[in-house]
């Protein structure tokens, strides 16, 4: 059962570690600041998600299992609210899409506030 | 077997911590370098959470905790200020 359990850790921390790495080479490598958000958001939320279940195997006691829930669910609910902080302003900003995007579907009018959208008709 | 795999665990997220150090001196605006800090607190709390699983030590999961906390309202805080620059 052990053996079970501390294979099944090493294969949350060798995944977790992984998608990790990913969403660090992909906020390196991607063009754009809108998909480096996506690859930052998206891959370190389930690498750490990975990375606190592994770690949660390997403790048996109900604190340490509560603690690392309440990482995870803090983890889980602030880093789509954060990207869509981020990006907001950033689209506010102008910042500029990749050269290669398709389609773009966004209103900058309607992510002004109500005030300033009467200002400018 | 255990620890070699914690080993690599950390070294693997120590990597990713350059790289993400890379983007935020590189990154060309300011955005960027803020989505580059969000990165770095959550590849923080997981060095924390990977060394916990390799060591025992229980009580640097409230360190992870906080770093995450502060992470966010850090990446909150630095878009607000955006926002009101922006105005």
């Amino acid at each position: 059962m052990t053996a079970v359990l501390e294979g099944l850790t090493a294969l949350l921390l060798l995944l977790g570690s992984i998608l990790a790495l990913l969403a660090a080479v992909g906020v390196l490598r991607f063009p754009d600041t809108f998909s480096r958000m996506q690859a930052s958001s998206k891959a370190s939320t389930l690498g750490l998600a990975c990375l606190l279940a592994g770690t949660a195997l390997q403790f048996p006691e109900v604190a340490v299992i509560v603690r690392l829930l309440s990482i995870a669910a803090f983890i889980m609910l602030t880093a789509p609210l954060s990207a869509h902080i981020v990006a907001r302003v950033a689209l506010h900003r102008g910042t500029p899409l990749w050269t290669g995007t398709v389609v773009n579907e966004y209103d900058l009018k309607a992510c002004l506030p109500r005030q300033e959208r009467k200002e400018q008709p | 077997m255990l620890e070699w795999v914690v080993d690599v665990s950390v070294t693997l997220l120590a990597i990713a911590l350059l790289i993400s150090f890379r983007r935020l001196v590189l990154g060309p605006r300011l955005e960027d370098r803020i989505v580059a800090m969000d990165l770095i607190a959550i590849l923080t709390v997981g060095i924390i959470v990977a060394s916990t699983a390799g060591s025992g030590q229980r009580g640097l999961l409230d360190a992870a905790s906080l770093i995450a906390l502060v992470g966010f309202l850090g990446t909150v805080a630095y878009a607000w200020y955006l926002r009101q620059v922006a105005r």
